[in-house]
This record gives C-alpha cells, structure tokens and sequence, in this order.
C-alpha cells in the first residue's frame, strides 16, 4: 500500500516543467504539477499533464517485431537487429547514406537520442536526423 | 503548529493504514502516503495540493484502509462535496484539521480559511482559526461591468487558453471518468484557441454547487486566466438563489440531484 510522488522534469519541449508522477504501488497512475518549481510553476501544458501515459501502457512493445508477408511477427533481438543492419547496409550502398533519415523521440532519453544522432551522423553517415519535438 | 501536526500524525500512524500529507524531499514537496515507520520529519504543510483527490483515488484503490489526511479549510470543503457524491466515505477516513495563518487566507481570499470539523466522525484541529480574508476585489470590478463589458472581459480572458486541462485536473472536486469537455459533441476537438465559450461555459456550469473556492484552477492556469472570478460569482448567485454552499454542511444534498420540489427557487431572484 504505497503512494508516493516522483518529481521529475516533462520530456516533451524544451521548457523544463516540472511535475511529480503519482505511483501507487509500482503503478504509475496520474500526474500533479510541482507547485515549488521555479519553471512552472504549479502549471502545466497539456502534454505534460499526460506525460505519464505512455510510460506503462499495455501497447508498448516487450519483444522486437518483424513484418513478414504483411503481418508483424515476434522475434528475438539477434534476429531482429540481423535484418536491421543487412538491410541498412543494402540500402545505404545502392542508394547512398541520404536514403536513409533517423527520427529521434521526446520519449527517449537524452543519451539514446544522443546515439541516434551518432549513429546517423556517423555510421550511417548522413545529415537526415530530427526528433518530433521540432515538429 | 507543524511540529504538533508531525506528533499527531505520528501517534495516529498507530492505528491508520497511512496519513495523506506533503513530504519534502530534496527532489521537491509533493504529497504521500506517510505509513507507520516513516520519517515524519520530513512531514511539511506547504505548498498547497489539493489532497481530496489523493484521499478519494487511494481510498477507491485500497477498499478496506483507513486514511487519515492532513487537511486545510479548502480540502475539508472538498472532501464533503465527494463525500455527497460517493467519491469518500467518511468512515473511513481521519481528519488532522490544519488552520491557515491570516497571510495564507490572505494569498487565497479565503472566507474560511480553517476547517470546519463537525461533519467527521474522526477529527483534530491543530493552530488558532483566523477570520476569513477580504474577497478578490477583482469580483467587485467586474461586479461592475456592464453586459458588454463582461462579455468583452471574458472573450479576452480565454483567447489566452491553451487547453491544457490543468484547471479540471487539479480540481479537487472533478472526478467523472468520462468528461463533457472531452466530448467532440460539446467542444471541438484540436481547436485552439477552445471555442468561446464553450469549453470555459460548460467548465463553469460544472462548477455550479460543487466549487468550493480552493483556488487551485486558478493557480495551476499557465495563462493566468482568473478563473476563480467567475467562480465566485456562480457560488455567490446559488447562494443567494437556493441557499447551497458547497463544503458548508454534509447534510444537504447536492442541489443539481435534487428535484425542484426539493430545493425552490426564489423566482424574484431569478428574474
């Protein structure tokens, strides 16, 4: 029977508001603004007000999924990175690295969007990176 | 008064599944569920939450607990509006009364700004009431706009909304799972700036017989709409209409569920 809340800083815009994600056993189940924070100061827009949705929703993946004849089918990291790499690899030597674009996400964190940036930029080796929250 | 909240708290930890207060941590001040073994030092009393949400979500999730909540003025009014819709039992719940300093009723125009403990079973009030603060003297300006004027004032309030919700979420005394303001029947979906004055009207209409004047929609607004203007009014008309204050006595029923029969309005009023 535990019920405690997080402070944490909204992943979406650069703005930096605070909020605390109410947890309940494990689970999180709300938000509240954090009134004491000098960014937002109690308010809060609306994604930060859902920011905690996604975090345990049921539609997350938990294996990697590959499309075979249209229909998506479970697979294991190995295999699945396998096709990744194989397919990156072909497409970059028949069309050239700006084939190929990398969206980078407000739901990752700051490192995982700092490699796909270096993974782009530098294994791939084009300029096409970008992450939704310039959109 | 916060050390003796801290011993009362603690005493009664004893006995409750847990006390719904605010824990300050070096991460922040938030509420939490302080359980028996808790660091009760960390116990604090501001800023503000409001806390009747916490009480009614964890006692809808843990059905056979008794809580116990450190509650203001505000958060007691709240709390017997849920109780006369269902959304607390009463029974199982135990009341640490907190009275605000008159510069706390101040920041808040607070009329009341110490709770009122006779409608529960189980209470204690810790610190010295003080009378209730001066009203918004906003409420008086615009008391004073003529028709134009105030439709004009509102028109130019809520071009600033960003429809973020913030002013239903934080309300202590919303709590329908499915919400009109969501539904693209009453309000646009993806319009921005909302539909004046749609969103904010049927908010308002909400609002009626169930606001108790916390103030936190006002305070968790980003745009600094002064919401608690028109709500003040709306208390005001069904006070003077019907007699209803919402938080004011837990015996009345909540006038919208009641049949006309019931609760008669003054028709000279209402001209």
């Amino acid at each position: 029977m535990d019920y405690s809340n997080t402070q944490t800083i909204c992943p979406f815009c650069g703005c930096g508001c605070a909020f605390n994600l109410e947890v309940v056993d494990g689970e999180i189940v709300g938000v509240l603004p954090a009134n004491d924070h000098p960014v937002g100061r109690g308010s809060l827009c609306i994604k930060g007000w859902n920011a905690h949705s996604f975090v345990q929703h049921e539609d997350r993946l938990k294996t990697p999924l590959i499309r075979e004849d249209g229909d998506l089918r479970e697979a294991s990291w190995e295999e699945a990175l396998e096709l990744v790499a194989d397919k990156l690899g072909s497409i970059k030597s028949e069309h050239g690295p700006d084939a190929i674009g990398v969206l980078a996400s407000a739901k990752c964190t700051n490192e995982e969007n700092y490699l796909l940036q270096k993974f782009a930029r530098a294994v791939i080796g084009t300029n096409n990176v970008d992450h939704c929250a310039r959109l | 008064m916060i050390q003796e909240i801290r011993d009362l708290v603690s005493k009664k930890l004893k006995k409750l599944d847990g006390v719904v207060a605010l824990r300050k941590t070096d991460q922040g001040t938030a509420p939490t569920l302080f359980q028996e073994g808790d660091d009760v030092s960390q116990l604090v009393l501001e800023p503000r939450y409001p806390v009747a949400k916490t009480v009614s979500k964890l006692q809808k999730r843990f059905k056979d607990a008794k809580f116990g909540v450190v509650a203001r003025g505000c958060d007691t009014r709240a709390l017997v509006e849920m109780v006369k819709r269902h959304q607390i039992d009463p029974d199982r719940l135990y009341i640490v009364g907190m009275a605000c300093s008159e510069e706390q009723a101040e920041t808040c125009y607070c009329a009341e700004p110490a709770p009122d403990l006779d409608p529960w079973p189980e209470a204690d009030l810790v610190g010295d009431p003080v009378p209730g603060a001066p009203p918004n003297p906003m409420v008086a300006e615009y008391e004073n706009l003529s028709r134009e004027e105030r439709w004009d004032f509102w028109n130019q309030q809520f071009t600033k909304c960003i429809k973020c919700y913030g002013c239903r979420d934080i309300c202590p005394v919303c709590f329908c799972d499915a919400c009109s303001l969501e539904d693209p029947l009453w309000v646009e979906p993806g319009l921005l700036v909302p539909d004046f004055p749609m969103y904010h009207l049927i908010k308002a209409m909400h609002m009626t017989t169930r606001c108790v004047a916390c103030r936190q929609c006002e305070t968790a607004c980003p745009a600094g709409i002064p919401l608690t203007v028109l709500y003040d009014l709306i208390r005001k008309d069904v006070g003077n209409l019907i007699g209803y204050i919402p938080g004011a006595d837990a015996d009345s029923g909540p006038p919208l569920s009641l049949t006309l029969a019931d609760a008669p309005i003054d028709s000279e009023l209402a001209k």
